[in-house]
C-alpha cells in the first residue's frame, strides 16, 4: 500500500516540483522586465522574430480552418434547418476559441521550438557562460525581450488570425454556399461583442507569454550535448502545447462560464 | 590574488577536483597544466562562479567569490573559453565589442568598432574579419576572435583555456607573444591551461600542474624541468610509460 502510494506520489511530486521551478522562473524573468538594462536590440529582433515573421504560418492556418468551420456549420446547421447561423458562429467560433488556440500552438510550435534550441545550442556551446562572464545576465538578455516580444506580438497575431479565419468563412460561404456578400458582413460585426474580442487578445497575450516562457526555460535548462537541445527542444514544444490548452479551458472557464 | 584553499567538486559520482589548493599572485601568469579531462576547465569555472564548488572557498584579493558582488566582481576579468563561445547570432567585432557596446564601459559604436578593428589585428586577423560571422571562420580564427573578446576591454584579470590549439606554430608564437605581453605590459593576472610546452614556457611565471584532482606540483616554470617529481617529467616529456596513466 505504502508503495503504491510512493509510486503514486513520486511523478506528482516530480511534477509539482517542475511547475514551482517554472513559477520561479517566471517570477524572475517579471523582475526582471522591471529592472534595467533592457536590451532594446533584442526585443527588436524578437519582435521580428515572434510577431512579423509568423505571420505567414497564422494565416494560412486561419483561413484553411475558417473555409472548413463554415462548411461543418452549414452541413450541421442544415439538420435542424439552422444554415443561416454560419456568419454567427464562424465569427464566435474563430473568435472566442479556435484563433486563439491555433495562433498559440502555431506559435509553439514555430517560436518555441526555435527559442528552445538557440538558447540550448547556446548553453552547450558554452555561450551562456560567455554571456555572464561578459557581465550579461542571460535571463535579462535572452529571456526578458522574447517574453516581452511574445506577450505583445501574440494578442496582434490573434486578431489577425481572427480576422482571416472570418474571410475563410465568407469566402466560402459566399462562394460555395450562396451567401450574400453584404448580409454575412452585416450579420458578423451584428452578432460579435467587445467581450468576445478582448477575451481574444488576452487568450494571444497568455499563449505568448507561456509559448516564449517555455522555450526560455527549457533553453537554459538544456541538458550537453546535441540530444540534450534535441530533448530540450521537444519538451519544451510538448510542454508549451499542453500548458496552451490548459490555460486555454481555464481562461473560457473564467470568461464565460459564468 | 586568487586563492584556492581545499576545492572539491563532482559530477554525480564522478569526482573532479578533490583537494585543489593553488595561489595566483596578483600580476603574475599563471599556467595549468595536466592530462585531459583532469579537471582544468572545471577549476577555471569555479573561479569564475560558473560551476559551484563542493567544498572548499576560492578568494580574490581576500573577498569569497561566491559573496562578491556578481556584476563588479565579473567585470574584473575576461575569459577565452576553451571552444571559443562566440556568439553566433552577432558579427565578429560585436562579439569583440560586447562589453564596449553596452553596460558601463558603454562607447559610440563607431569607436567600440575601431576598438574591435584594433583587438583583431592583435590577435593577427585582418579587419576585413570584423563584419563576418563567427560561423564563417576556421576553429582557430574563431579561437583568436574568442581571444579577443577576452581582452577587449582590458580586465585585470585573465583566463585563457587552451589558447593555442589549433593554431599554426607562427600563429601560436604570436599568441603566447600577447599573452606575455598583457601580463608584462599592463600588469594582468593571467591563468592559462595549455598542453603545449613549448607555451608554458613562453607564458609562465608559475606553473600548477593538476592531476588526479589535487594540484600535484606547483612552482617557478624555471624549476619546473629540474623537479624530480615523476608527474610532471612525465608530461613535460610526453611519455607513455610513467605514474600517469595513458587510458583515463
Ligand atoms: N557540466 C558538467 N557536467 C558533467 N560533467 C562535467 C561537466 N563539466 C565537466 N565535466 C567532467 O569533468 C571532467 C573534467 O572536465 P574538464 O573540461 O575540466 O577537463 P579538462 O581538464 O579541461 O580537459 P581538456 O584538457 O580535455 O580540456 C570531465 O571528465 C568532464 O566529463
Ligand atoms: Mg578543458
Amino acid at each position: 500500500m505504502t508503495g503504491l502510494l510512493a509510486a503514486l506520489g513520486r511523478p506528482l511530486l516530480a511534477v509539482l516540483a517542475a511547475f514551482g521551478r517554472l513559477a520561479i522562473y517566471a517570477a524572475q524573468v517579471m523582475a526582471g522586465l522591471l529592472r534595467r538594462p533592457f536590451y532594446s536590440r533584442e526585443f527588436l529582433s524578437a519582435l521580428l522574430n515572434v510577431g512579423w515573421l509568423s505571420l505567414p504560418v497564422v494565416g494560412l492556418t486561419a483561413i484553411f480552418t475558417g473555409g472548413a468551420l463554415a462548411l461543418q456549420i452549414y452541413a450541421g446547421g442544415q439538420r435542424f434547418n439552422a444554415e443561416a447561423v454560419v456568419p454567427q458562429i464562424v465569427a464566435i467560433g474563430m473568435v472566442r476559441e479556435l484563433g486563439p488556440v491555433l495562433v498559440g500552438l502555431m506559435i509553439a510550435a514555430r517560436v518555441t521550438s526555435s527559442i528552445a534550441a538557440e538558447i540550448a545550442t547556446m548553453k552547450v556551446t558554452e555561450q551562456i557562460d560567455a554571456l555572464v562572464t561578459l557581465s550579461t545576465n542571460p535571463l535579462k538578455y535572452l529571456t526578458v525581450p522574447r517574453v516581452l516580444a511574445g506577450t505583445l506580438t501574440v494578442p496582434l497575431l490573434v486578431a489577425v488570425g481572427d480576422i482571416i479565419g472570418i474571410m475563410g468563412g465568407f469566402a466560402v460561404a459566399t462562394g460555395q454556399l450562396g451567401f450574400n456578400k453584404a448580409t454575412y458582413i452585416q450579420n458578423t460585426i451584428d452578432f460579435l461583442e467587445t467581450a468576445d474580442v478582448v477575451s481574444s487578445l488576452i487568450k494571444g497575450a497568455v499563449f505568448g507569454a507561456i509559448a516564449t516562457l517555455i522555450g526560455c526555460y527549457h533553453g537554459m535548462n538544456s541538458g550537453r550535448g546535441a540530444m540534450g537541445v534535441g530533448q530540450a527542444t521537444k519538451t519544451a514544444v510538448a510542454t508549451a502545447s499542453i500548458l496552451i490548452l490548459a490555460a486555454n479551458f481555464l481562461l473560457t472557464s473564467v470568461m464565460f462560464g459564468s | 590574488m586568487i586563492t584556492l584553499s581545499h576545492v572539491t567538486k563532482s559530477f554525480g559520482p564522478k569526482q573532479v577536483l578533490t583537494g585543489v589548493d593553488l595561489v595566483v599572485p596578483k600580476g603574475q601568469s599563471m599556467v595549468v597544466i595536466g592530462g585531459s579531462g583532469t579537471g582544468k576547465s572545471v577549476l577555471l569555472k569555479c573561479i569564475l562562479g560558473l560551476v559551484h564548488p563542493d567544498q572548499g572557498t576560492i578568494t580574490l584579493d581576500g573577498q569569497d567569490v561566491e559573496k562578491a558582488e556578481r556584476e563588479a566582481f565579473l567585470a574584473r576579468f575576461g575569459m577565452l573559453f576553451q571552444g571559443g563561445a562566440l556568439f553566433d547570432s552577432l558579427r565578429v567585432w560585436e562579439n569583440i565589442a560586447f562589453r564596449l557596446l553596452r553596460g558601463p564601459l558603454k562607447l559610440p559604436k563607431a569607436e567600440a568598432r575601431e576598438a574591435a578593428i584594433e583587438k583583431l589585428r592583435r590577435v593577427g586577423l585582418t579587419p576585413e574579419t570584423a563584419d563576418l560571422f563567427p560561423a564563417e571562420l576556421s576553429g582557430g580564427m574563431q579561437k583568436r576572435v574568442g581571444l579577443a573578446r577576452a581582452i577587449a576591454a582590458s580586465p585585470e584579470i585573465i583566463f585563457f583555456d587552451e589558447p593555442t590549439t589549433g593554431l599554426d606554430p607562427i600563429m601560436a608564437g604570436v599568441i603566447n607573444d600577447l599573452i606575455r605581453e598583457i601580463v608584462t605590459e599592463m600588469g594582468a593576472t593571467a591563468i592559462t591551461i595549455t598542453h603545449d610546452m613549448s607555451s608554458v614556457r613562453a607564458i609562465a611565471d608559475r606553473v600548477a600542474m593538476l592531476h588526479g584532482g589535487v594540484i600535484r606540483w606547483e612552482g617557478p616554470v624555471a624549476e619546473m624541468d629540474a623537479t624530480p617529481d615523476p608527474y610532471v617529467q612525465q608530461f613535460i616529456h610526453g611519455r607513455a610509460e610513467g605514474p600517469i596513466a595513458a587510458v583515463r
